[in-house]
């Protein structure tokens, strides 16, 4: 057991300019562990990422691979001593097949002609292997991104990979095609596969992972078994406090009916039905293209309604003017920040303030120093981290950025109902509290909040009811208590 | 205010660029003066702001609409098309305010309709004004069979040629349109929604922005300025001409992205776009006087259109990079 390391990295340091990345991190790898990197966004998990598989170069400490110096200076390299990183964002090329994507580095070739045959008959053994059911002329971009994965874990497995890094794998699955990578993951580790596995999803990590790396602005924390901990104490590990209640949702008493929805029908939404009454938090639970975006979207006119009407404070909603919408009191924060919610080449105080201009407006100039103000209460109280409110907001970590964008609708005098879509999508578990905290905070005030979410414990923590989606229709409701993640799901599916 | 230096990293940059631009201008001069003797004369110097007066007037329009992330190259073809009606309606009636109003309503239309083509249509704004331009130029010489219309009211000539304090009219109406638009651009509620809706308008559409009202509007007003550059433009010419403005489009955005602003939409600024169309304006100056054949002039042009957008899109790299870099410390 003790003998070897399949992969060990000690007393790292890294530097960036101005930054110390990594002071001192300790990580191993055993054959056949699933070992788990957790850290808040920052903390250095993409550092020691990219030292390992050859992207960066370490400043000062060791690199061992099975006992010997790793000599790894390039990702090349890293590739060679069976390192396979499985990105986030995947890196197949789409207009090619899926062997071509598997084999384009080590095409089976006799004297340069390949062997299209063998290729093909690999492709498809490594196919079964993961239980892709394709044809492997396929081109990857026509596959859905969970199948796109599969290919990349056999990309991996065919460069004859001795260790496996995955970062944040699940974060664009549903739940069926997590189970399948579940599966799969368990086949790696009984091959004698090591695997490297980032997740911001706690829950997940706890049940797959052997052990546990914790990481927090670049130092070490601990490693522990993953059977020793708690969900609460990998927590305070990553924020280095004790986060007392991760949900302090407190329902209050609910009000008059705010948000009616009637019989709302779109391309991708069927006969959908439901009220929010001031003060409650409605929770939409379901998978991912269940509908519940294209939902939000028809309430505030983005998208096209066929039929149905939306009523807010007893006046019907325009089907075709977010302007009118968010005048009439509805705000929506998007699932995708990145492309539908933040100006990037904008700075915090301009993307602040977009939806709000109107009360900053004297006359026809936009008084400044009354916006300055403002934006700045909402900085300190959302405790948004930033230098200056000048700053872009491109260069905010994602808590931050989700957070200016409440505060955008938030700063509104008018506001009565707010639609948050995945309201921690990307988000770290410190900034994470922080929003549940302020959601909660805003329904004391009598805002009735929509929360579309496909975190079930988010979902089941926070919501005083809970509305459950599949293709487009409601097909359950639950009052808070009612629900469970199985519940939910079997809604869902 | 607050400043941090990384935080100001756009308009650092385009600080920087606009340093740049002055010192090529400062360049530019300095080299046709040493080339030329007639360059550095109060004369020449009038004529030079006379000219760049009428692509200012227009570029405005066209700064409004690249923040937007859209364009218009009908301008040219308006230049005749405002040119003709406002001479024929000044010919008819001896009024000079008539003839105006006739020539803002020839912009207001041409706005609406490629205005309507784009928000309403959904047709690509380049792809649409290029059908835009080819119908107004057409208008224009099938209304005159192609020929030109001389102006009977002389004091009209007064609007091009006149001076007001010693300096030339167009040239005080293109300043006073800088200046509030630089005011509305920068301090209203309308300037901020532009930049916005450039800069991505799927955000500013669900952040509750009124997106294709903001677009048509602009596209009005556009119209509106183009308009006002060919009036004046007119009574330079003395002339209503079917075939007066052609290339102009060119001319107006090649200077325009030359001075910073972005083909892509959201990032630029007025006072960048005035030092490019000065750029311009003096390098076309200065060809004349060196007495080069005006064949050349269009081999320059050209030749400027491809250093800018190939500005802009190294910008845009450079933007990216920076972004990258710091997202992934």
């Amino acid at each position: 057991m003790e003998g070897e390391f399949l992969l060990e990295v000690k007393g790292v340091h890294k530097h960036f300019p101005g930054v110390h990345a990594l002071n001192g991190v300790n990580f191993q790898l055993r054959r056949g562990e699933v070992h788990a990197l957790v850290g808040e966004n920052g903390a250095g998990k993409s550092t020691l990422i990219k030292i390992i598989s050859g992207v960066h170069n370490i400043d000062n400490g060791e690199y061992l691979i099975e006992g010997k110096p790793a000599n790894i200076r390039t990702p090349h390299e890293a590739i060679e001593k069976g390192i396979s990183v499985i990105y986030q964002e995947l890196t197949l090329i789409p207009h090619m097949s899926i062997a071509e994507n598997i084999f384009f580095s080590h095409l089976p070739n006799t004297r340069g002609k390949v062997n299209w045959k063998e290729v093909y008959e690999k492709t498809r053994e490594l196919m079964s292997y993961v239980g892709l059911d394709e044809n492997p002329r396929t081109k990857v971009g026509y596959l859905p991104v969970a199948k796109q994965q599969l290919v990349e874990i056999i990309k991996a497995l065919s460069a004859n990979a001795k260790i496996i890094i995955m970062d944040e794998p699940t974060s664009a699955l549903s739940n069926n095609e997590i189970e399948n990578l579940c599966r799969i993951i368990k086949e790696l580790k009984s091959k004698g596969i090591g695997i490297i596995y980032i997740s911001h999803k706690l829950d997940e990590i706890l049940e797959l992972s052997d052990r546990i790396t914790v990481l927090r602005d670049g130092q070490y924390i601990d490693t522990v078994e993953t059977a020793d901990v708690t969900q609460d104490k990998l927590v305070s590990m990553m924020v280095g406090r004790e986060l007392k209640d991760m949900y302090p949702r407190q329902a209050c008493e609910p009000g008059e009916v705010v948000l009616e929805v009637k019989g709302l029908t779109t391309e991708k939404v069927y006969d959908v039905s439901f009220n929010v009454r001031a003060g409650e938090i409605v929770g939409f639970s379901g998978l991912m293209g269940a509908g519940r975006t294209e939902l939000a979207r028809a309430i505030i006119g983005a998208d096209k309604r066929i039929s149905g009407q939306v009523i807010v404070n007893g006046k019907a909603v325009p089907a075709d003017a977010t302007d009118k919408a968010l005048e009439m009191g509805i705000g929506y924060v998007p699932e995708d920040r990145k492309n539908h919610g933040i100006f990037a080449q904008c700075c915090i105080r301009k993307n602040m303030t977009i939806s709000a201009l109107k009360q900053f407006k004297n006359t026809v100039k936009i008084n400044r120093s009354n916006e300055t103000l403002s934006v700045n209460k909402m900085v300190e109280d959302l405790h948004i981290k930033t230098p200056s409110i000048e700053q872009l907001i491109s260069k905010l970590s994602g808590g931050n950025q989700q957070k200016v964008i409440l505060a955008r609708f938030l700063m509104m005098n008018g506001i009565k109902v707010l639609i948050i879509d995945e309201p921690t999508r990307g988000i770290d578990v410190g900034a994470k509290a922080e929003i549940y905290n302020i959601l909660d905070q805003l329904t004391h005030q009598g805002l009735a909040v929509v929360m579309i979410s496909s975190e079930m414990p988010e979902i089941l923590s926070m919501c005083d009811r809970i509305y459950v989606m599949k293709k487009g229709r409601v097909t359950a409701e639950f009052k808070r208590g009612e629900a469970t993640q199985e519940k939910l799901l079997s809604k869902a599916i | 205010m607050e400043k941090t230096s990384k935080g100001h990293f756009f308009k650092s940059i385009t600080r920087f660029e606009q340093a740049a631009l002055v010192i090529a201008l400062l360049a530019i001069c300095i080299v046709f003066s040493i080339l030329s003797s007639s360059f550095m004369t109060v004369l020449n110097i009038t004529n030079v702001l006379r000219q760049v007066s009428l692509m200012v007037i227009a570029g405005i329009g066209m700064v409004l609409l690249l923040l937007l992330g859209e364009i218009d190259i009908s301008v040219g073809s308006l230049q005749a098309a405002v040119g003709i009606a406002s001479v024929t309606v000044l010919n008819a009636t001896g009024s000079i305010i008539l003839a105006l109003l006739a020539a803002l309503a020839t912009g207001v239309v041409s706005g609406l309709l490629n205005g309507i083509i784009v928000t309403k249509g959904g047709v690509n704004s380049f792809i649409a004004t290029l059908g835009t331009m080819a119908i107004i130029r057409g208008i224009g010489m099938v209304v005159t069979k192609a020929v030109s219309i001389p102006v009977r009211v002389p004091e009209f000539a007064e609007i091009g040629a006149g001076q007001l304090f010693g300096i030339p009219v167009p040239v005080i109406i293109s300043a006073a349109l800088v200046i509030f638009f630089y005011f509305v651009l920068n301090h209203t509620i309308f300037g901020r929604q532009i930049y916005a809706i450039g800069g991505n308008s799927e955000a500013a559409k669900l952040a509750g922005l009124p997106v294709q009202k903001i677009k048509l509007q602009v596209f009005v007003l556009a119209g509106v300025l183009f308009a006002l550059s060919a009036f004046i433009l007119a009574s330079r010419l003395d002339a209503g001409q079917p075939i007066a403005g052609q290339g102009f489009e060119m001319q107006v955005i090649a200077a325009v992205i030359l001075g910073g602003v972005s083909m892509s939409g959201g990032n630029g600024t007025l006072s960048g776009a005035l030092l490019g169309m000065l750029i311009l304006g003096v390098i076309q100056n200065g060809l004349v006087l060196l007495n080069v054949s005006s064949f050349y002039h269009d081999i320059v042009r050209g030749a400027v259109i491809i250093l800018a957008v190939y500005l802009d899109e190294r910008r845009k790299k450079n933007a990216a990079k920076q972004l990258l870099r710091s997202s992934n410390k």
